[in-house]
């Protein structure tokens, strides 16, 4: 029953959506973190998706998301004069993480709401599923 | 023969239950860059189903009314959505297009399951006599 797959679809893309919201939660965390090192200074973290075909689906043309992996971002580091700060360097000044708040926002509002929509996709499929198996009752 | 009228339904569930699968697969990647968003026509389908155009797949010349060759698969049916708004990771999945689309499918698998009940029903109800 090719209705059963659905779970499976749905469920790597929730899967993908959990894990773009932990980055982001870890991102807006660390926003605004100072560092007199610019190489120890959190940069802002992305998740990369890709679809992929299971093999048995190959041919049905129906594919899954997979995450890539985790890339950390190259946007240049803001520089601020400190001298006060116990981080800074011999110049007084510190280095602050690359965290764009506002595109962190963005990103957590789109990754919960295509979460919730693979949910709703789950139960309409749940629902069409339980009344199949219920029919000629 | 109302056994015909049956399967006529039965085909349209297939079908349904294969565009829901195409559907949650577009929603479920909705935010990955490059990922083409692909539907199917539904009434061609069903009509090629119907034709008996869509033949199982024979792996070996001694398959029953198969024989060798590939059977032509759902995936060619599919065709590729237009996106009304370009995206700049190359994706084409519009959400809402999709959801209204899911939607839509998942009522018209609900009404085919209604008739085929019905279908059942009456049979049930011609057997029994009418008890």
């Amino acid at each position: 029953m090719s209705l059963f797959k659905v779970f499976d679809t749905a469920g790597t893309a929730m899967n993908a959506q959990s894990v773009r919201m932990n980055v982001t939660s870890s991102n807006l965390a660390n926003a605004g973190s100072v560092s007199g090192d610019p190489d120890k200074v959190y940069r802002s973290k992305q998740p990369v998706f890709s679809s992929f075909q299971e093999s048995l689906n190959s041919q049905s043309g129906i594919s899954g998301v997979r995450l890539d992996g985790i890339i950390e971002s190259s946007a240049a580091l803001s520089l601020r004069h400190q001298p006060d700060h116990p981080e800074a360097d011999e110049n007084g000044n510190v280095y602050v993480s690359n965290v764009n708040a506002v595109e962190e926002m963005v990103n957590m509002i789109s990754a919960s709401r295509s979460y919730k929509n693979n949910v709703e996709i789950i139960n309409t499929t749940k629902d069409l599923l339980l009344q199949t198996l219920s029919l000629g009752r | 023969m109302e056994l015909n009228v049956l399967s006529q339904h039965e085909q349209a569930l297939k079908l349904r239950a294969l565009r829901n699968e195409v559907l949650s697969s577009n929603i479920a990647n909705a935010d990955t860059p490059g990922y083409k968003a692909r539907d199917m026509d539904f009434s061609t389908a069903l009509k090629h189903v119907q034709d008996g155009s869509l033949r199982l797949m024979g792996t070996n010349d001694m398959h029953l009314g198969a024989g060798r060759g590939a059977a032509p698969t759902t995936a060619e049916q599919l065709k590729y959505r237009v996106p009304t708004q370009p995206t700049l990771d190359g994706n084409t999945v519009e959400t809402d297009v999709e959801q209204a689309a899911f939607a839509e499918n998942a009522l018209m698998y609900r009404a085919s399951l209604a008739f085929l009940d019905g279908q059942i029903r009456s049979i049930r109800y011609a057997l029994k006599g009418g008890d």
